[in-house]
């Protein structure tokens, strides 16, 4: 018995040595690319410039500028997290290829947080542990939630690309990238009154989740300005989203012409599936969260033609900066980028605005760090791929305006 | 008109429910442990059958049939492995390792299939029944397994009633020792009984992502607690107390979320088997032990 139990121990072991052996040379290949050669004189002028510290006690020009970031890159929601990964870290090796913020080189490290938040903030500790100074995260708003109280008690500055829910930057260290749930179901509802896409709207969302109720309820709120009218707002919870058909019933019988579904994609991609199944053909409307459907492996994507979302991105527009990332992005990673991608890109890039506005220097404590940035936040206004002119208020919320793309033939087009 | 259409959705849902519920009632008759890993054994019968059919292109009743065969060697490995040597161990260790191997097979899924969803094409080619000029629409899937559900019922009642291994199953769920010193092989027989509730989990896997499409290493995780609940139920131990659990749970469910409030679908479902419980605590059919496996 004995030698059954050390050989399924083994078998563990194997399983995850080898998991770390898989992983392992990736990891490498994506610093040779890069930022090998980068990576050692930043190490070179980090040692040099904690001699200078020591000797003379005055600021270094160059060190490390050590950047966190947290979200899911296993579990339900991983193709946000790995999006956002993968996004950061090519921004960190352009930045670093052009040499650096304020001359320091960037570090970046990603911790998985499996889209909940107590391992959210366990991987927030970590990267505390490794050094980190700004933390770019978390990706999903639930677990930005928790890790925001914590980065507020050490008064870290936190940059979330994706965490829209308005807790999640409840802080004055926090600010985020993306639109907040509020102003995604307002702008959804002004957008289908404005364009008078339908005036009989159901709603389908999850109660269980604080981002899908926040946009419902200001979606619902919005509604009334735009004449349009509700029929049927029926929810699910995180423990009963395997079956739609009765909610789907509900908006049929309703009459609805549009059903809004400010949902994830993965339950979103059932919704589809069973409402074709019952031949019920409305126009479907989502936001951010309907991102990444596409990407759902064996989905019949003709199910998906004619969705609309409202996204701040679009692969495909024709600007210069949108196709050089996204064809960078392609060739690094075979995928073409979605929009958290671009949130996460564009927030490497406005903390390194932010904190050339602030002088940030390597030797500045993290809390120092963030009260210069703090500041500089709401003087800055960036340019990135998912607005023009963006700028910011003292609560973190971003001032741009939004916009909505149309899945067509398979891909998202822009409107 | 709508009504009936809830109701078959109901009885479409539950007897999901039912068929899971099946392998946690036998195994618990008969082996007197709850077997978390069983919503896990339906989500890797699941992937092995999405595999078989999408990469590998067999078709459909031989995938199928590869996912049935490859959760008997499944559930037979994990009680092998996990829970013969626990057998004489207090019932709380066998739980805990229960919950363990749950969470193994859930991450040996993410490891080897990956977080993303995946899209599980039905395996159900029937065109939808129509009624009532469209009104009334029964899916393919929904005849399918309710039909599969009652027929491993009546198949199961039946092994137990006339075959010799289903004698010693009864046997052994009533008093192992005695059934030992009678000359009843205890291991192997429990062993068939994870080997049987493993299949039907195979094919609960298979039913489950048909008509509910979406596969993620954790989909077995809630459908496999429902059923827990369906089984308690019905009176767990009671074949025909699984079916029944697990079809009106899955009735109430539709209803509750039809009639009263999506948001307190659960709710309702819970409190149901709360007064259901206090009423009767050994569940519906809990008490004909004749009936039990």
């Amino acid at each position: 018995m004995k030698k059954l139990l050390s050989l399924a121990m083994a078998t563990i072991l194997a399983f995850s040595v080898a998991a770390c052996g898989s992983k392992a040379p990736a990891d490498t290949e994506e610093t040779t690319t890069g930022e090998a050669a980068e990576t050692t004189e930043g190490a070179e002028t980090d040692s040099e410039g904690a001699e200078d510290t020591e000797g003379t006690g005055t600021a270094a020009e160059g060190g490390v500028l050590k950047i966190g970031g947290i979200g899911p890159i296993t579990g339900g929601a991983a193709v946000y997290g790995m999006a956002v990964m993968n996004a950061a870290n090519l921004a960190v090796d352009e930045i670093n290829a052009a040499g650096g913020i304020n001359g320091m080189q960037v570090e970046f490290q990603f911790e998985d947080d499996e889209h909940d938040a107590e391992k959210s903030v366990n991987a927030y500790n970590t990267l505390k542990d490794w050094g980190m100074q700004v933390l770019m995260g978390t990706v999903t708003s639930t677990p930005c939630t928790a890790v925001v109280a914590k980065s507020a008690e050490d008064n870290m500055f936190h940059l979330t690309p994706s965490g829209s829910a308005v807790e999640s930057i409840a802080q004055p260290n926090a600010f985020r990238v993306c639109f907040s749930d509020p102003n995604q179901g307002a702008a959804s509802a002004q957008y289908i009154g404005e364009n008078g896409i339908a005036t009989k709207v159901a709603v389908i969302y999850d109660s269980s989740d604080v981002y899908s109720t926040g946009i419902y309820e200001k979606f619902s709120a919005e509604a009334a300005n735009q004449g349009i009218e509700i029929v049927a707002a029926e929810a699910f919870t995180a423990d009963s989203k395997t079956d739609f058909s009765v909610q789907l019933q509900k908006a049929k019988e309703a009459a609805a012409e549009l059903v809004f579904l400010p949902i994830y994609y993965t339950e979103a991609s059932i919704i589809l599936t069973q409402a074709n199944g019952m031949g019920f053909e409305p126009i479907f409307f989502g936001c951010d969260g309907l991102d990444g459907i596409l990407a759902v492996d064996n989905f019949d994507t003709a199910l998906a033609e004619g969705v609309m979302l409202l996204t701040p991105f679009a692969a495909d527009a024709d600007d210069e900066a949108t196709k050089s990332f996204v064809t960078a992005y392609q060739e690094a990673y075979g995928e073409i980028p979605n929009q958290f991608a671009a949130d996460a890109y564009d927030a490497i890039y406005i903390i390194k605005a932010a904190a050339e506005q602030a002088g940030v220097t390597a030797d500045m404590s993290v809390s120092d760090m963030c009260e210069a940035m703090k500041v500089a936040m709401t003087q800055i206004t960036v340019d990135g791929l998912t607005g023009t002119g963006i700028t910011w208020s003292e609560d973190g919320e971003p001032s741009k305006s939004p916009k909505a793309v149309v899945i067509t033939d398979g891909a998202y087009a822009a409107q | 008109m709508s009504f009936v259409s809830y109701l078959l959705n109901g009885i479409s849902l539950g007897s999901v429910y039912a068929i899971i519920a099946l392998g946690y009632t036998m195994v618990y008759g008969i082996a007197k442990m709850l077997n978390f890993a069983h919503g896990d054994v339906i989500m890797i019968g699941s992937y092995v059958a999405f595999v078989a059919i999408n990469s590998m292109g067999l078709p459909i009743p031989v995938s199928v049939l590869i996912s049935v065969a490859a959760c008997t060697l499944l559930g037979m490995a994990i009680e092998r492995i996990a829970y013969k040597p626990l057998r004489h161990a207090s019932k709380l260790a066998v739980l805990i390792t229960a919950i363990g191997a749950s969470y193994f097979l859930q991450n040996i899924a993410l490891l080897i299939f990956g977080a993303n969803t995946k899209s599980f094409s039905s395996v159900v080619k029937m065109k939808p029944l129509q009624f009532a000029d469209g009104q009334l629409n029964i899916s393919g899937e929904t005849i399918i397994t309710v039909a599969a559900c009652v027929a491993i019922m009546i198949c199961l009642m039946a092994f137990m009633k006339y075959s010799k291994a289903g004698h010693a199953m009864l046997a052994v769920s009533e008093d192992d020792g005695a059934a030992q010193l009678m000359g009843i092989n205890v291991n192997g027989t429990i062993a068939l009984t994870f080997a049987i509730g493993s299949a039907l989990a195979a094919v609960a896997g298979v039913l489950l992502c048909s008509a509910y499409p979406s596969l993620t290493p954790y989909t077995g995780a809630m459908p496999g607690i429902k059923a827990f609940v369906a089984a308690v139920f019905g009176g767990i131990g009671s074949i025909p107390g699984a079916f029944i659990g697990g079809v009106l749970l899955g009735i109430i469910e539709i209803l509750g979320k039809a009639y009263i409030s999506s948001q307190l679908a659960d709710a309702i479902v819970f409190a149901v088997l709360i007064v259901v419980l206090v009423v009767k605590p050994t569940g519906i059919l809990g008490k004909q032990i004749q009936e039990k496996v």
